[in-house]
């Protein structure tokens, strides 16, 4: 998430570029810039650059063997299936959600509409533990609907379906959030003119809306993902820690290390931290393939197009 | 040419969905130990003599799944609903939550297996430097400036609450020892102390791992593990001349086993702990067996120490509670100033 931010920042950095072209600065602002970039590049290294090669040194310490073991782990192996079945639920779910929500809220005015953004924001707001308690109070034991559960040996609490629950809850604003900008800078222009041509909403929707935006979807659809892996607070709230069952990939990094399973525990960190890269991998090659995405702001160009015809 | 390439990119996510979902299935018998954080060493050796024992006793392939945390948030897990089948914590007051909170076992539950349902025991011991550079041999030199005491959050941590204990029966035990003089000598101790971790486990990584303080308050068989893991040229175990004796207890969760239908393999699971096979396995994981003679057997590796028990010093884990964990309590007095 931070290095996502941080990358952008260096890309939004890139952005005045052709402007100090046109325009030589003075040296005194060289200067400035220079140090500027020096305070930024020994940030990038010492917090983000360090702890990357501390997670992969750390895991290879002990060999590749300890390596290939620490993952081949019957319990290192149920996380990582449990991982991507929960990221496999939630992120669906969420992108399905985060379409119809950000269609709603900028193609259509409707009473409640920002009290509808600021709820979407909340997962953001509150703290994942917090998150994890709120199940916690509903479908525990004692919880509201935890007697009637219970009774019809429904499990949801310190089972799969609690962790999907806590998962979906906390990734909950990535799609929607990234859509809406979107969406909004784009207008209801396209689509007004494909109904007025006689096409159906659901037809609208696929032919017209759905490729306006399917490069910002991926995007929102990228962090998302990579959030629902690496949730850990909301998560060990509901997960109840049984091992092999209901331990995700963070709980079990944090189970290797009090272990005293250094290596180990290392080993499992590095695949959370490879898919932290690919995901940013996938993020940049979104970038250099729609180099508007960059700004976050497919409408600008596309605004300027329009205000030329 | 566009809306193929954005197909891709979602296909492999459904694959791994429904590859996820098939792996999903699963059968047999199993069982669920909701146990504390030092014994997850001790219960991965128990369950696999178990699971063979059983398998040869009955026929049945059981599958035995672990839960650990710090005992008192294992035993609200277990009151918010974890299925756990038989609870192994750390103190007899976390399984009393049971009884009081979740009603899930009857208030005898510690009268039905031996020992007060605890089958091994343990202690408080000293962890420190390699050479004990602080010279650190007692209770008493613990509150000298300039010696750092890593013990945990008796709030949080069974582990604490024994140290901290053990720590007040010693001074009670000094000449004119009383309530005052050991509230002091507690206070004093805790004044040494620079971080409070939540959990044991934590507190050992704090002392090991990241080096801070000189003397490690622990359960003798972290102690013992800690020694193992680290090696003995970083640190050595100090006993001191008093202790506490340390009763892990053990109980089947009424509730969930007679929903589940696991009530004949957990109370055989937990008795198994008692049989000379259990008692091994416990001494091996460096916890002081009830068995005679596995306990002679090991003599070597558990130095004699005068050991009080709770039940002596503070009349039970539930007055004990009261007067020293419950907010308002004598920790509170100590750490709020």
């Amino acid at each position: 998430m931070n290095a996502a931010r941080v990358l952008g920042a260096t890309y939004a950095a890139d952005r005045t570029e052709p402007l100090h072209l046109r325009r030589r600065p003075r040296a005194g602002l060289n200067v400035m810039r220079l140090l500027l970039i020096l305070v930024a590049l020994g940030f990038l290294v010492l917090f983000i650059g360090m702890p990357l090669v501390v997670v992969f040194s750390q895991a290879l310490s002990k060999g590749w063997h300890t390596y290939v073991a620490a993952i081949a782990d019957p319990n290192a192996l149920a996380a990582i299936r449990l991982t991507v079945l929960v990221a496999a639920i939630a992120v669906p779910s969420n992108l399905v959600f985060g379409v119809a929500a950000s269609w709603a809220i900028a193609k259509f005015e409707f009473r409640g509409k920002s009290a509808l953004i600021t709820l979407i924001d909340l997962p953001f707001a509150v703290s994942p533990v917090i998150s994890g308690l709120i199940y916690v109070l509903l479908f525990g034991a004692s919880g509201w609907f935890g007697p009637w559960l219970m009774e019809h040996d429904i499990r949801i609490m310190f089972a799969v379906p609690g962790i999907v629950l806590a998962t979906t809850f906390v990734t909950f604003p990535f799609v929607a959030r990234e859509l809406i900008p979107v969406m909004q800078a784009q207008g209801k222009d396209d689509e007004e003119t494909a109904l007025s041509l006689g096409a159906s909403g659901w037809q609208t929707f696929w032919f017209v809306t759905l490729p306006n935006i399917r490069w910002g979807l991926l995007y929102g659809v990228l962090l998302c993902n990579a959030r629902a892996m690496g949730e850990f607070g909301a998560v060990s709230v509901v997960s109840g820690h049984i091992r092999g069952l209901t331990n995700t990939m963070p709980l079990h990094v944090e189970i290797l290390y009090n272990e005293y399973n250094y290596a180990a525990a290392f080993a499992v960190a590095s695949l959370l931290a490879l898919l932290a890269l690919m995901t940013l991998a996938g993020k940049s090659l979104l970038e250099w393939r729609r180099p508007e995405l960059k700004y976050g702001a497919l409408s600008a160009d596309r605004q300027t197009k329009r205000g030329m015809t | 040419m566009r809306k193929r390439s954005w197909a891709a990119a979602l296909a492999p996510t459904l694959m791994l969905t429904l590859a996820a979902g098939a792996t999903c299935a699963a059968g047999a018998v199993t069982l669920l130990n909701a146990s504390y954080d030092p014994t997850r060493e001790l219960y991965e050796d128990y369950n696999k003599a178990f699971a063979a024992y059983w398998k040869t006793r009955t026929g049945d392939t059981l599958t035995i799944n672990q839960s650990h945390g710090g005992s008192g948030k294992q035993a609200r897990a277990v009151i918010d609903g974890l299925p756990a089948d038989v609870v192994t914590l750390a103190l007899a007051y976390d399984v009393d939550a049971l009884v009081k909170r979740g009603k899930l076992i009857p208030d005898t539950w510690q009268a039905r297996l031996p020992d007060n349902s605890s089958p091994y025991t343990s202690t408080i011991v000293f962890l420190v430097r390699k050479g004990n550079p602080k010279k650190i041999k007692d209770w008493g030199d613990l509150v000298r400036p300039g010696v750092g005491v890593i013990t945990p959050n008796p709030k949080t941590s069974g582990g604490a609450r024994w140290n901290y204990l053990a720590a007040w029966a010693y001074a009670l035990k000094q000449p004119g020892g009383n309530a005052t003089s050991a509230q002091q000598f507690v206070r004093k101790l805790y004044e040494n102390v620079p971080v409070l971790d939540s959990g044991a486990r934590g507190s050992t990584v704090t002392f090991v791992e990241r080096g801070i303080g000189d003397v490690l308050l622990a359960w003798e068989n972290e102690a013992l593990l800690a020694a193992r893991e680290m090696g003995a040229d970083k640190v050595e175990i100090v006993v001191p001349s008093i202790s506490i004796l340390a009763e892990p207890p053990v109980s089947i969760v009424d509730k969930v086993v007679d929903r589940r239908g696991t009530r004949a393999v957990a109370e055989g699971y937990l008795k198994y702990l008692y049989s000379p096979q259990g008692q091994e396995i416990a001494a091996r994981h460096f916890y002081r067996p009830r068995d005679l003679k596995v306990a002679a057997k090991y003599a070597s590796v558990f130095p004699k120490i005068l050991l009080v028990t709770v039940n002596d010093v503070f009349g039970g884990w539930t007055q004990a509670q009261a007067t020293h964990f419950a907010d308002g309590g004598t920790f509170d007095q100590i750490y709020g100033k």
